[in-house]
């Protein structure tokens, strides 16, 4: 099964519109919980990331028996340095995202965190993309 | 223990009452909303200032079983009605995150 979702650039509101439905699907569809909690955690950490950091982008995820797909595609600036990005505390976040309780420099280390692959493609000047993968039956 | 029980324990205002049966098994305390998605667990309190739309996502995801707002924080409209929609419990008090932490601890022993 394939969702696909826009998220809009600089709308907090709806983001997590994603992760949202994602986790409702995975839920209905009786995935383990632990499942659920790790891949619905990854792609709003994703999706949070496209809003405060590339003006939006489009989520698409793949629903299989035995594993989860999010593909996560901005056309934002791009992270110049991943391996400093991926280190935990590391933000580029202005202070008026860091008031509302991001910018701690914690999604990507949470997104490895909490899936088996990460493949993070992205080039300055024309985006990123972050494709993650849940399997069902690994820790 | 239940959030409602918990509730009236500490003598909580009830801002969403979400589902009041739900059980408590744990508490976390904090308001960098990524850090809250490392550590907090289902079934937690969370102990937070941020009374945000996007507080309410992150206690959906990590399933957590009530927000409690310290220090009298403010709860935001659309985060109010979103709550709602989701059932999910937000309860305030006029305390620091720090005594409500010490508070929870000793009510679940
Ligand atoms: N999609 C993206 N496009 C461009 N830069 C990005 C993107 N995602 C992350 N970054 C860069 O990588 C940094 C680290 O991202 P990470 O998600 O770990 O932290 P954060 O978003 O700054 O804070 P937090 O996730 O804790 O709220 C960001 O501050 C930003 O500079
Ligand atoms: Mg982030």
């Amino acid at each position: 099964m394939k969702l696909h979702f826009d998220v809009p650039g600089d709308d907090f509101t709806r983001a997590g519109e994603a992760s949202g439905q994602v986790k409702r699907k995975l839920k209905r569809l009786g995935f383990p919980p632990d499942v659920i909690r790790r891949i619905s955690i990854a792609v709003y950490e994703g999706e949070i990331n496209m809003v405060i950091h590339a003006g939006g982008g489009a989520a698409d995820i793949e629903i299989l028996p035995d594993r989860i797909t999010a593909v996560l595609t901005d056309h934002g600036p791009g992270i110049p340095d991943v391996e400093l990005a991926m280190q935990e505390g590391w933000s580029t976040a202005p202070d008026n995202i860091r008031s509302l309780g991001f910018g701690a420099g914690m999604g990507l280390p949470n997104i490895k965190k909490y899936t088996d692959m990460l493949d993070i493609d992205t080039e300055v000047g024309r985006g990123t993309v972050l494709t993650m993968t849940v399997f069902v039956n690994r820790k | 223990m239940t959030v409602s029980e918990l509730s009236e324990k500490m003598g909580l205002e009830t801002l969403v009452p979400g589902d009041p049966t739900r059980r408590v098994t744990g508490g976390y305390t904090g308001d960098l909303l990524s850090w809250v998605m490392a550590r907090a667990n289902e079934g937690d309190a969370w102990i937070t200032v941020m009374g945000s739309i996007n507080s309410v996502a992150v206690a959906v995801l990590t399933e957590v079983a009530c927000i409690i707002l310290s220090e009298d924080s403010a709860l935001d409209e659309d985060a109010r009605v979103r709550a709602e929609k989701e059932g999910i419990a937000i309860l305030r008090s006029s305390e620091t995150a720090f005594r409500l932490a010490v508070e929870l601890d000793r009510l679940l022993g």
